[in-house]
């Protein structure tokens, strides 16, 4: 499953991109054609997919397979 | 801390109270400016105006998207180095005196840009401090915890954001009940008193929270010199740690943050937009749903010290991911006006207004009607036409339609009040033990970092996404009135998925490492 997870990360980004140059509108009232919002949202939401690229790194790397038990192996 | 050092009961019932108070003002503080959005933006944020325009979308998405994770950073860093008892005394009176100020800012007519410059800077404050204050209180609280009541104990904690909206949803109601609207829109009208109010409460939970003692974990940590010098790096550039920030992230808190904010604020927008339901009638809703479910959060809290708290949270999960579709069809269903128009409904009262703009009239009329099952609605109808005499306007026949406070009949008010409980207790069911959870997944000297960002962003970002989503995907597919569900079902099937193949269930009862 690390490499669904690998990819999704991607996959959100680009979405996020597709729908911002959709649905801006200089001319629009709506939150959705407002630049700014969708300037935050693809600044807040690029690095948590690429967190989720790590995640899915660590997960086919096998790095969850054994969870800390204590903060010695942390 | 283990279950034979714990502290005596009475002190971890001061210790709940005081972070619980103080946690449920910070969450009051931070609701009533979003609830209070409309008045507040006719006051500083005017219509035609573009900087005010910016400013205001700032104002609403910045705080709750960018400022409350980097709050969790500055704040975290702060509880990890100095301690957690000023650091969450510090953001309390940072949001208290924020929002009593917001209560004292003149309108824009007054000081003009001064006044929506003046509200951003406040609110980003207030995303900053509500940022660091939620991981301070539940580590402070989880610290001083038996380890077999630790779930219990910092679910009192997981009730204040729950409790916070409560009181904000009823000092509101309570203000504009005593009041005409032009009173409450007034610029220094009644939507002030809720601003005002607040410094009262903070004065109050800032006394109790001064005679607290410093967590005794982190007092013993401290003591033997073992706390941490840098905890932004040890928690984020230290892989062994990072990789449990971001399973906490992904594989339960970005569930819990949707599930929440569709159960609690989705939904209330929901009733209101979609179903048309008068204003007192939707809040009441979930003033009573909120009541009877917030005894769960320490039901599921309770629950999870005995059989774990994984399995709890994503059963929350899945059931938003289940029921969703049915109970938010059940509002469209029950609110379709198709429905109410073959009920024999009555004309009560109408009103007819005309304004003239040149050569044309705007015609507005409002009819009240009155079903034999005892719902109510006001069909509203607008047409333009050209001026004309009254015998001419009433045979005109009207281009827009629309129903609005729509008032249930009883029954279905009780099931629309229950359907809301159900949605509330998934609420308590991936919140309820999430606090423990957290805390127990991190070591002590960096813990309020490490588990603060998560949260910020799971609840902030993912959680308060929702409405904005909603608004997208609504957009993007008009004809599908349940589509703004997709989104929180979306990220509470993934987030269940992750959670069910990676988290591990086990109770950790030793936090003092």
């Amino acid at each position: 499953m690390g490499f669904v997870w690998l990819l999704l990360g991607p996959v959100v980004i680009y979405f996020l991109v597709q729908g911002a140059i959709t649905h801006i509108d200089p001319a629009g009232k709506k939150d959705i054609n407002n630049p700014v919002i969708w300037v935050i949202i693809i600044t807040i939401f690029t690095p948590i997919a690429v967190g989720l690229m790590i995640f899915g790194y660590y997960a086919v790397k096998g790095e969850y397979n054994h969870l800390p038990e204590n903060s010695a192996e942390v | 801390m283990n279950q034979t050092t714990a502290a005596p009961t009475n002190v971890i019932r001061q210790v709940i109270i005081a972070s619980s108070v103080g946690t449920m003002i910070e969450w009051y503080d931070f609701y009533i400016f979003g609830m209070l959005a409309k008045t507040i933006s006719n006051q500083f944020f005017p219509e035609g105006n573009a900087t005010a325009a910016l400013l205001s979308t700032l104002a609403i998405f910045a705080a709750g998207f960018i400022v409350r994770p980097f709050g969790a950073l500055v704040f975290g860093r702060l509880g990890d180095m100095i301690g957690r008892k000023y650091t969450f005394l510090l953001t309390l009176i940072l949001m208290g005196g924020s929002t009593f100020l917001i209560g004292l800012v003149p309108d824009y007519k007054s000081i003009g840009m001064a006044a929506p410059l003046i509200v951003l800077l406040l609110r980003l404050v207030q995303g900053l401090a509500l940022g660091g204050e939620y991981g301070g209180a539940a580590t402070y609280v989880a610290e001083y915890s038996p380890a077999r009541k630790r779930g219990y104990y910092t679910s009192w904690i997981q009730t204040t954001a729950t409790l916070g909206l409560f009181v904000a949803l009823g000092v509101i109601m309570l203000v504009k009940l005593n009041m005409s609207d032009e009173q409450f829109n007034a610029p220094w009208g009644g939507w002030r008193y809720p601003f005002w109010v607040s410094i009262f409460l903070v004065i109050v939970s800032i006394y109790i929270r001064m005679k607290m003692d410093e967590s005794p974990i982190f007092s013993k940590l401290k003591k033997e010199g073992k706390t941490s010098s840098n905890p932004l790096k040890e928690s984020f550039r230290n892989k062994a740690n990072f990789k449990m920030v971001l399973l906490a992230l992904f594989g339960a808190v970005m569930g819990q943050g949707v599930i929440w904010y569709t159960g609690q604020f989705y939904a209330q927008s929901f009733l209101e937009t979609k179903c048309a339901l008068e204003f007192e009638q939707s809040r009441t809703i979930m003033l009573w749903a909120i009541a009877f479910a917030t005894p769960f959060f320490l039901f599921f809290g309770w629950l999870s010290d005995r059989i774990g708290r994984k399995w709890i949270m994503l059963s929350g999960m899945l059931l938003g991911v289940v029921l969703y579709p049915f109970i938010f069809g059940a509002f469209l269903k029950d609110t379709d006006t198709k429905t109410w128009l073959a009920d024999n409904p009555q004309l009560v009262k109408e009103e007819r207004k005309v304004s003239v703009h040149g050569e044309q009239s705007i015609v507005q009329v409002s009819a009240h009607y009155e079903t034999a099952s005892g719902a109510e609605y006001t069909r509203l109808t607008t047409d333009t036409v050209a001026q004309l005499s009254t015998a001419d306007l009433a045979t005109n026949t009207a281009k827009a339609t629309s129903y609005v406070n729509k008032k249930l009949p009883q029954g279905t008010y009780i099931k629309f009040t229950f359907l809301i409980w159900v949605m509330v207790v998934l609420v308590t069911m991936v919140y309820g033990p999430i606090a423990a959870f957290l805390v127990e997944m991190f070591p002590t000297k960096i813990r309020y970092t490490s588990m603060s960002l998560p949260y910020h962003i799971g609840n902030g970002v993912f959680g308060g996404l929702v409405p904005f989503i909603g608004l997208l995907l609504t957009t993007s597919f008009p004809n599908e009135p349940l589509v703004g569900l997709w989104y929180p079902i979306g990220i509470a099937a993934l987030c269940f998925i992750i959670g069910s193949i990676y988290l591990s269930n086990k109770i950790d009862r030793d936090v003092t490492d």
